[in-house]
């Protein structure tokens, strides 16, 4: 990785969109080693999600070759390079969730959303995957939606909680 | 029964208010961090920490003076302080709460070990999936920095310190310290071959200390309270206390804290209070994806980090997971090892391919597809794996196959002669059976959604098996316990 002042001097092949947020937050780090994740984390907060687009302004901003920041994106599970639904439904599927009975409430979301892990609604409403352990253990087995633990769900929680986030119509709360 | 907690690493937390420093100072916090800067030299700090016995809390238990002594020893006008907070193995929530409780204690020992070997710098690497952990540590560092405790010459000692705070993003394998160096310095967190060790060849190729959170939160009462004082509790060769995270078919889930060498039977039996639904212990299981299945008849062994090696497990960090007669151990088994396959970095080939090819296998076993001769197999390429992975991911990732291939070999042994799981865990070889208690209500035989379940009212009713699609509902809507699994 290079230094703050030289930037990738290859000519462009690509236009790519202007992303302000990202040149501010760059703007705060004091050099540009090591910062291509904590600038990747900042894009995802901003945008949901981190497109083509999105990681080649990164690349070019930075000045790391467009390999490598593709690279460091798919390595890290956190980093979404498809867009998400609105509200995510994260199973844990930790050891601890897992000898209680996580795989079965997971099976009960895949059925009540009609997806598979992994997947979002056609509406792009719900987005449905698996995490591996939030250090919630003692409330096993535990569902995230967004930022919000539920704890000790039972399979037939799964309507419920998805009801929860369904206003009248199935329009979001 | 009456073992009791002793808390050093997890003194503070639920007593104090984490967001308010001076409920930490009040408590004696920043004092040995004070003692250390005024009335010890570096050696003499670092003596403390070798003769303490301290031992690394991650997992592999190397002794912390040691560690501590080689960082010093390495030349070099830059050095690092890191901490490892990438508490990554399922089940275990040890660091979060020391982070969450009491973040003071792991700033403190950083700044005291940048003292000890000559770093000005400190780097948290903590997981992003622990919010509340990044934002407390956020707020502590912001108020010790403002009350002069980090910063340019620190209560006009002349030693400068800083602190930083570095995110994970979700792989599993960044808690393996070459990994983790690399994820903070921006890249796909793959680990190296060691040596050169990072005391040497650290961060940024320079000299750094990495310990885990645990390890650090027990430094500050240490420097305090001295070496004998720590060497009172826990054994001769790990002195002290361990942080577990005992969770799984116990009654009281939750963070315990006891001497090394109080035995597992002393934890789950008495401080845990048993299984529940008076249902038989199977087994504990500790160190995460890396460690392995302790049976009943080891439940008094005395807990440190030899015994548990000795028993074809490890530390780990703290995880102790409980299992009943209701789980399987070729599942577990499983479990595991789909969690490896899926976070091995792939850098070398025998974690990348190796991991998955013990999964496939293992997955041919619980579809009821498995042959003896896959037991073999499955040792042989465990033990080519042990013996050959770059990191300490790949190392250990056969340990829950091996461990309860050696302990639970019957398991095994009925999953692949008689293609059945005795726990009745394993979907695809679940059979429903209808016994002599059946009374002829015909509730299952109304409810099963396949409609194979016959028999007269007030006559025992049977299951025709090829027909039968293991859904459960019979099992679960039978008033009576006529209907057995296994």
């Amino acid at each position: 990785m290079t230094a703050k002042a030289d930037a990738c001097e290859c000519p462009p092949t690509e236009e790519v969109g202007s992303y302000p947020e990202i040149d501010a937050f760059c703007d705060t780090l004091p050099s540009y080693d090591g910062a291509l994740i904590p600038v990747m984390h900042k894009a995802q907060e901003e945008y949901g999600w981190l497109s083509r687009d999105v990681l080649l302004y990164i690349s070019r901003k930075l000045g790391v070759p467009a390999s490598k920041v593709y690279g460091v994106a798919t390595f890290y599970s956190l980093f979404n390079l498809e867009p998400k639904g609105k509200f995510k439904i994260n199973v844990c599927l930790g050891t601890a969730c897992y000898v209680r009975g996580a795989e079965n409430v997971l099976a009960a979301f895949e059925q009540e959303l009609g997806i598979k892990n992994g997947e979002m609604t056609g509406d792009g409403l719900f987005n449905l995957g698996s995490i591996r352990c939030v250090g919630a253990c003692g409330l096993a087995p535990v569902v995230m939606v967004n930022d919000r633990v539920f704890g000790n769900v039972k399979p037939e929680d799964a309507k419920s909680i998805i009801d929860e986030y369904l206003g009248e119509g199935g329009e979001a709360v | 029964m009456s073992v009791s907690q002793v808390r050093i690493a997890l003194r503070n937390c639920g007593v104090i208010n984490p967001e308010n420093i001076k409920d930490y100072i009040a408590r004696g916090g920043y004092d040995a961090m004070a003692k250390c800067l005024f009335a010890m030299s570096q050696d003499e700090v670092i003596d403390i920490i070798k003769k303490s016995g301290l031992r690394g809390r991650g997992g592999a238990g190397f002794p912390t003076g040691i560690k501590w002594e080689t960082a010093r020893r390495a030349q070099s006008d830059v050095k690092y302080v890191l901490c490892n907070a990438d508490e990554g193995d399922p089940g275990a929530f040890m660091d979060r709460s020391v982070l969450e409780g009491d973040p003071h204690a792991v700033l403190e020992a950083m700044a005291i070990c940048g003292y000890a070997i000559g770093a000005r710098e400190g780097v948290i690497y903590v997981r992003a999936e622990y919010p509340l952990a990044v934002k407390r540590l956020q707020i502590a560092i912001e108020q010790a920095t403002e009350l002069g405790l980090f910063g340019e010459n620190i209560l006009g000692s002349g030693f400068s310190f800083t602190m930083r705070l570095y995110f994970g993003a979700g792989a599993f394998v960044c808690g393996e310290e070459t990994s983790l160096m690399n994820s903070v310095q921006g890249g796909r967190g793959e680990p190296r071959l060691k040596p050169p060790f990072p005391a040497n060849v650290g961060l940024w190729n320079k000299p750094t200390n990495i310990n885990n959170v645990e390890t650090y939160a027990n430094v500050p009462t240490i420097i305090r309270n001295g070496a004998d004082w720590y060497r009172g509790f826990g054994t001769e060769k790990s002195p002290g206390t361990k942080v577990f995270a005992v969770v799984g078919k116990v009654n009281k889930v939750g963070l315990v804290e006891v001497p090394m060498g109080t035995t597992l039977r002393d934890i789950i039996e008495g401080i845990a209070g048993g299984i529940p639904n008076g249902k038989r212990f199977k087994a504990a299981q500790t160190g995460g994806p890396s460690g392995g299945c302790i049976p009943a008849e080891h439940l008094d062994t005395p807990i440190d980090y030899e015994s548990l090696i000795a028993l074809g497990s490890m530390m780990g960090s703290g995880g102790m997971i409980v299992m009943d007669e209701d789980d399987c151990m070729v599942g577990i088994a499983k479990f595991y090892l789909t969690f490896t396959a899926e976070e091995s970095c792939g850098k070398c080939t025998p974690c990348r391919v190796g991991n998955m090819r013990l999964l496939e296998t293992l997955t041919r076993i619980t579809d009821g597809h498995g042959v003896e001769e896959d037991l073999t197999s499955l040792e042989n390429l465990g033990a080519t794996i042990k013996d050959t992975a770059l990191c300490g991911l790949g190392q250990s990732s056969p340990n829950p196959i091996l461990s309860t291939l050696h302990y639970f070999k019957d398991e095994y042994l009925a999953h692949v002669r008689e293609h059945r799981c005795p726990a009745g865990t394993c979907q695809k070889l679940v059979r429903y059976r209808i016994t002599d208690k059946c009374v002829g209500c015909t509730v299952c035989a109304r409810n099963c959604p396949v409609s194979c379940i016959s028999g007269d009212r007030k006559q025992k009713h049977s299951i025709d098996q090829s027909r039968c699609i293991k859904c459960g509902v019979c099992f679960s809507k039978c008033r009576f316990g006529a209907i057995v699994k296994g």
